[in-house]
């Protein structure tokens, strides 16, 4: 749980951050988005204090972040960053061990958690753990940025444009990555872009800031159906705003009961990619199957266009 | 391709064109060896025919004519290299039998110098032999082989006698005890002005580095100690050491005086300053920011992020500033035998005074010698941690 209490930031006379109130749940990923120089990622930097507040206070699972000195608090918070910011001279290995070995874990603990991070990032660690940097892909090389972040279990993950360097392929898989591994390990994280399909993929919570302020935070389908503000529906485009609706429902909460029937989709498909096949296979329906394998409802086209509009 | 490669090796090579043009110029025109009655009369120069036998000098004129002719023909830098070491060793050798013929037995007084062809033959060879060594792009340990392995054979050639009836050995033998004295003294005062150059210097890069708005100051100031002559500079550091000497009794105790090692120290130590300040804030200013600040972000102190992020980065950089002014005092310590510091350079004011060239090059050549081989060293290890930590 984060508790961030009007928070703002001034440089001299330019205000960057103008009294930012958010309350951030426990497990969830919360995206904050907006254009170049809104302030996003100041707001980010002074969670773990790298840019100390002018006003304002962060508070981390009912602690007050300024009651320890700030290099302690950073330990305790996962940081990733565009561009990953490896260190060149060390290995894979001793990059991600950086926070563990700040700790003091043991050399045994550390080993052990470096090649099971290598392991889930699908790094194999006999190939991986010793090689520099320089010799990764730039794919790769966020992969072992991004693992350095949860190195040391941290319970808080801040992340600034983690993806902004990569292609979209590549982007779109390390997205789902992540969403996969913070399920996993049930970090909270507070991730920082200018780019709204990653928000909308990512966020469980979307902050819209917009100079210095945070003009909405809500569900991502509120900031379609419900925008509070002219900027929001020019950010997230209204040409296209149903399908981004569909987009964010997946066939497993969607499905209801009823024969069997059409082509079958996983569970975890978003609507839109389920209608994207209907409308392709001509079927009127389609069947709903579990990870397992085992059919769990069906839906209809009819069911589907329902979610397409604000209700 | 093949026909390009095919065309090479046809072709008449430049550098080796030039080279044998050079050294047959200078055989033709200037004396191999110079017989001088005593150290400081005019020499008579004499050409080689008139010295050693007719079978010797046409063995050794067949040596060159090989030597050339791989110069100009021949691909393989291996050969190259072997071609001009052998040329090195005959020019040596011969140099060496002349010595002994000229020299009545048992006479300490007459001179047998090297004349003007013997050193651009020398040079030829050398310039033949780096170039073959630039081709074959060793790295940086085989280099440091290299030297080790030549410095040898130099030491061998010295040790084995051979030249010791040319001029300048002679002067080693009437100087060796100094020489020795001065080479400890020459080391010291290029070395230990650097070593405290870099304990200052280092720190003060990167204060400039933290604080930009001292960089502007600070650089300036360096800039300007730079432009001072070396001479000059000298003279100027006598008169505030001098007067502090006679001012508090006890720093004279420490053997800080107006003349000698002191202001000859502490000048070069104000030369060195400049390249290695400059370096420090060029290596600190490479780091790139994300490093830093994922550094920052993670929990490192700042100390932590300038011992174990930021000068291990930009440690290259910084040695390659250290090895300029190595290098750099090596060559200026020679100045400061005018003001009673001592170093090689005893010998090079010496014989300029008593236009005895000899002596002028039996400080010249250690000095050359000993600035070569730490520029040698330095690039290897450079070029070694550059390797490491890319």
């Amino acid at each position: 749980m984060i508790e961030i209490e009007n928070l703002t930031k001034q440089y001299g006379s330019a205000t960057v951050v103008d009294r930012v109130s958010i309350s951030i749940a426990r497990g969830s990923i919360t995206v904050i988005v907006g254009t170049s120089g809104s302030g996003k990622s100041t707001l980010l930097r002074m969670i773990n204090r790298l840019v100390e507040p002018t006003s304002g206070r962060v508070v981390i699972n009912g602690r007050d972040t300024t009651t320890e000195p700030p290099h302690l608090l950073r330990r305790r918070i996962g940081y990733a960053i565009q561009g990953h910011g490896l260190f060149p001279h060390r290995t894979v290995a001793e990059n991600i061990a950086t926070v563990p070995r700040l700790l003091g874990w043991s050399a045994a603990r550390t080993q052990a958690r470096v090649e099971d991070l290598l392991k889930i990032f699908q790094l194999d660690p006999g190939l991986y753990a010793s090689k520099f940097p320089h010799q990764l892909s730039g794919g790769q090389q966020q992969r072992v940025g991004v693992a350095r972040a949860f190195a040391a279990e941290p319970t808080v993950l801040l992340m600034d444009e983690p993806f902004g360097a990569l292609d979209p392929i590549i982007r779109a898989k390390a997205q789902d990555d992540l969403r996969d591994i913070q399920r996993r390990f049930g970090t909270t994280i507070v991730l920082v872009t200018h780019d709204i399909d990653e928000a909308f993929r990512l966020g469980d919570r979307v902050a819209v800031m917009s100079h210095g302020q945070v003009l909405q935070y809500d569900r991502p389908a509120a900031l379609l159906i419900r925008p509070a503000d002219p900027f929001i529906s020019r950010l997230t485009g209204t040409g296209d705003r149903a399908m981004k609706l569909l987009s964010l429902t997946t066939a497993g909460e969607a499905a209801e009961a009823g024969p069997v029937e059409g082509p079958t989709v996983p569970a975890s498909a978003t609507l839109r990619d389920v209608l994207s096949d209907l409308l392709w296979s001509g079927a009127p329906a389609a069947t709903v199957v579990g990870a397992d394998g085992t059919p769990c409802g069906r839906l209809t086209l009819a069911g589907i266009l329902a979610y397409g509009r604000p209700r | 391709m093949e026909e390009e490669v095919l065309a090479r090796r046809h072709a008449i090579d430049r550098l080796g064109a030039l080279l044998t043009l050079a050294g047959l110029a200078a055989l033709v025109c200037l004396p191999f060896v110079v017989f001088k009655a005593n150290r400081i009369v005019p020499g008579d120069p004499r050409s080689l025919l008139q010295v050693l036998p007719p079978w010797e000098v046409l063995a050794f004129y067949a040596i060159l004519m090989l030597v050339a002719a791989t110069a100009l023909g021949v691909v393989s830098a291996r050969l190259r290299l072997a071609a001009a070491l052998i040329g090195v060793a005959a020019v040596t050798l011969t140099i060496g039998a002349a010595g002994d013929v000229l020299t009545p037995l048992g006479n300490k007084v007459v001179r047998i110098s090297p004349g003007g062809s013997f050193w651009v033959l020398l040079i030829c060879l050398g310039l033949l032999a780096t170039d073959a060594i630039t081709r074959l792009r060793p790295g940086p340990g085989v280099r440091v082989l290299f030297l080790v392995l030549f410095a040898a054979l130099v030491g061998a050639a010295l040790a084995s006698g051979i030249l010791d009836h040319l001029s300048v050995m002679r002067e080693y033998e009437v100087n060796a005890t100094r020489f020795a004295r001065e080479a400890r003294q020459h080391v010291f005062l290029a070395l230990g002005s650097v070593t405290a150059a870099v304990i200052i210097a280092v720190p003060v890069g990167i204060l400039c580095h933290r604080v930009p708005r001292l960089r502007a100051g600070t650089l300036g100031a360096l800039n300007l100690i730079q432009t001072i002559p070396s001479i000059a500079l000298f003279g100027i550091l006598m008169v505030p050491l001098g007067a502090l000497a006679a001012a508090a009794p006890f720093v004279t105790d420490l053997g800080i005086r107006g003349i000698g090692a002191a202001p000859a120290v502490l000048a070069l130590f104000l030369y060195s300053l400049l390249p290695v300040v400059a370096n420090t804030i060029v290596g600190l200013g490479r780091v790139p920011p994300v490093t830093v600040d994922a550094a920052r972000g993670m929990g490192l102190t700042n100390w932590q992020i300038l011992t174990d992020i930021e000068l291990i980065l930009a440690f290259p950089v910084i040695l390659t500033g250290i090895r300029i002014v190595l290098v750099q005092n090596i060559g200026l310590a020679t100045v400061a035998a005018l003001i009673g510091a001592g170093g090689f350079g005893v010998f090079v004011f010496q014989g300029i005074n008593q236009t005895a060239i000899d002596l002028v090059l039996l400080g010249a050549l250690p000095i050359v010698a000993l600035g070569f081989s730490c520029a040698v060293l330095l690039d290897a290890l450079v070029e070694t941690i550059n390797r490491a930590a890319r």
